[in-house]
């Protein structure tokens, strides 16, 4: 069995020769994933970034971005390792949200 | 996607051009992602993993790395023999002489010749030195950069304009494993009066990369 | 520790296509290669992966294949290379004639 992010050597069509401008939040993922694999917090390694990505399926693969990868991966992990709980989670995307709401109506 | 797009169109050698700018970011849609990034990183901070202040840092530390540090490393090469040995043999302690912070990664450099011509992949994820030399363009993580370019790197690398010739070989290096690379670019024809500032000057991330090479003077 | 190969053996990825965390992709699975340098010895990934030590270190090697190897239909030139950084645990031998 072949994983999907598995790729070398598989068909596809031309390379896009396009490049962006990395957003702020972009960033702030890899800052995140910077900080988190340390020496002075070893939480996460680029490891366990890497599976969680490859875990996360064909279809989220496929259909993410490559830091909504990234920040998915981190998130799931840092849930694993009980850093994080599902319900603060919760209510902390909640309140981003609102808060967004409220800086942009 | 928020920020400046950038296309490459046309023959090689040719810069990209930027498209007219995208709406403000603050008009980007604020995504899922978007908010669980938010989310973690205030979680993180009132957990105390790290400090706001630490985040900035970082942020202020991953902006400030570009290519031009790999162009300085590949000038040097080019004029100090003992130099280029020693890049060879680990890039990390070589950047460190010019107070450059290469990161914990063990970074490589292969060394394009008469006879070789290098150009780095990450057939598995994206992996790329970026501690040196910055962010990777959109297309080296792309799946079609990922898929093709270990098996057809000469029709890859003709998309970028350049032509390898039969005689030279091209070597494709897969970063799999715990080492990342770069690529020492052959010194352009003609470049033999400029001093080690203006030789940095020529140096592309492309070329580094191994998609491009350096156009003779 | 020490490597099981040297500089300018020729060996052969291991077939085996488990599930799980691998950093040794499937293009080369089964093919024939030469190692070009011995990298260093490094925890292994496989268990890093799920916050395990991954340890006794496993040596990496670049391994250095043949396009017309890996590929049937490589239309590049006949001395193109790939080099991948390899696992230990995943060369053998190539298969070779015994001489005795």
């Amino acid at each position: 069995m072949r994983r999907h992010h598995d790729m070398g050597g598989l068909a596809a069509g031309p390379v896009e020769i396009s490049e962006h401008d990395y957003a702020p939040w972009e960033k702030r993922v890899d800052a995140i994933m910077r900080l988190l694999s340390d020496n002075k917090r070893r939480l996460l390694r680029v490891d366990e970034l890497r599976r969680g990505i490859e875990d996360l399926g064909p279809g989220a693969y496929d259909q993410l971005s490559y830091y909504e990868r990234w920040i998915s991966s981190i998130t799931n992990i840092l849930i694993e390792k009980g850093v994080i709980t599902v319900d603060e989670l919760g209510r902390a995307i909640e309140d981003a949200k609102a808060h967004r709401r409220e800086a942009h109506p | 996607m928020s920020g400046i797009q950038r296309h490459r169109h046309g023959h090689a050698g040719a810069p990209p051009h930027r498209h007219p700018p995208q709406p403000d970011l603050e008009d980007a849609p604020y995504t899922d992602c978007m908010a669980m990034t938010d989310a973690v990183a205030g979680l993180l901070i009132k957990k105390k993993v790290f400090t706001a202040g630490e985040l900035r840092r970082m942020v202020e530390i991953i902006d400030s790395k570009s290519p031009a540090a790999g162009g300085k490393l590949v000038a040097r090469a080019w004029v100090d023999k003992a130099f280029k040995k020693r890049l060879l043999k680990n890039v990390n302690a070589a950047a460190a002489e010019f107070d450059i912070d290469a990161g914990p990664i063990p970074i490589r450099c292969v060394e394009n010749t008469a006879k070789i011509h290098n150009v780095i992949v990450c057939t598995l994820c994206s992996c790329y030195p970026r501690l040196l030399i910055g962010l990777p363009p959109d297309w080296y993580k792309s799946r079609a950069y990922r898929s093709r370019t270990i098996r057809e790197p000469r029709a890859v690398l003709r998309e970028f304009g350049t032509e390898i010739a039969d005689g030279v070989e091209v070597r494709v290096h897969d970063s799999t494993a715990d080492l990342r690379y770069m690529v020492l670019p052959m010194r352009p024809k003609g470049s033999e009066r400029l001093n080690e500032k203006a030789l940095a000057k020529l140096v592309t991330r492309d070329s580094m990369i191994g998609v491009t090479r350096l156009e003779d003077r | 520790m020490t490597a099981r190969f040297a500089v300018g053996d020729k060996v052969r990825v291991r077939r085996a296509y488990p599930p799980g965390h691998l950093r040794t992709p499937c293009f080369i699975r089964g093919k024939p290669g030469r190692v070009t340098q011995v990298i260093g010895a490094y925890a292994n990934p496989e268990e890093l992966a799920y916050g395990r030590k991954g340890l006794p270190k496993r040596s990496l090697y670049w391994v250095q294949f043949r396009q017309t190897d890996l590929w049937p239909d490589y239309a590049g030139g006949a001395g193109d290379t790939a080099v991948v950084d390899v696992y230990e645990h995943w060369l053998e031998p190539a298969a070779a004639r015994t001489r005795k």
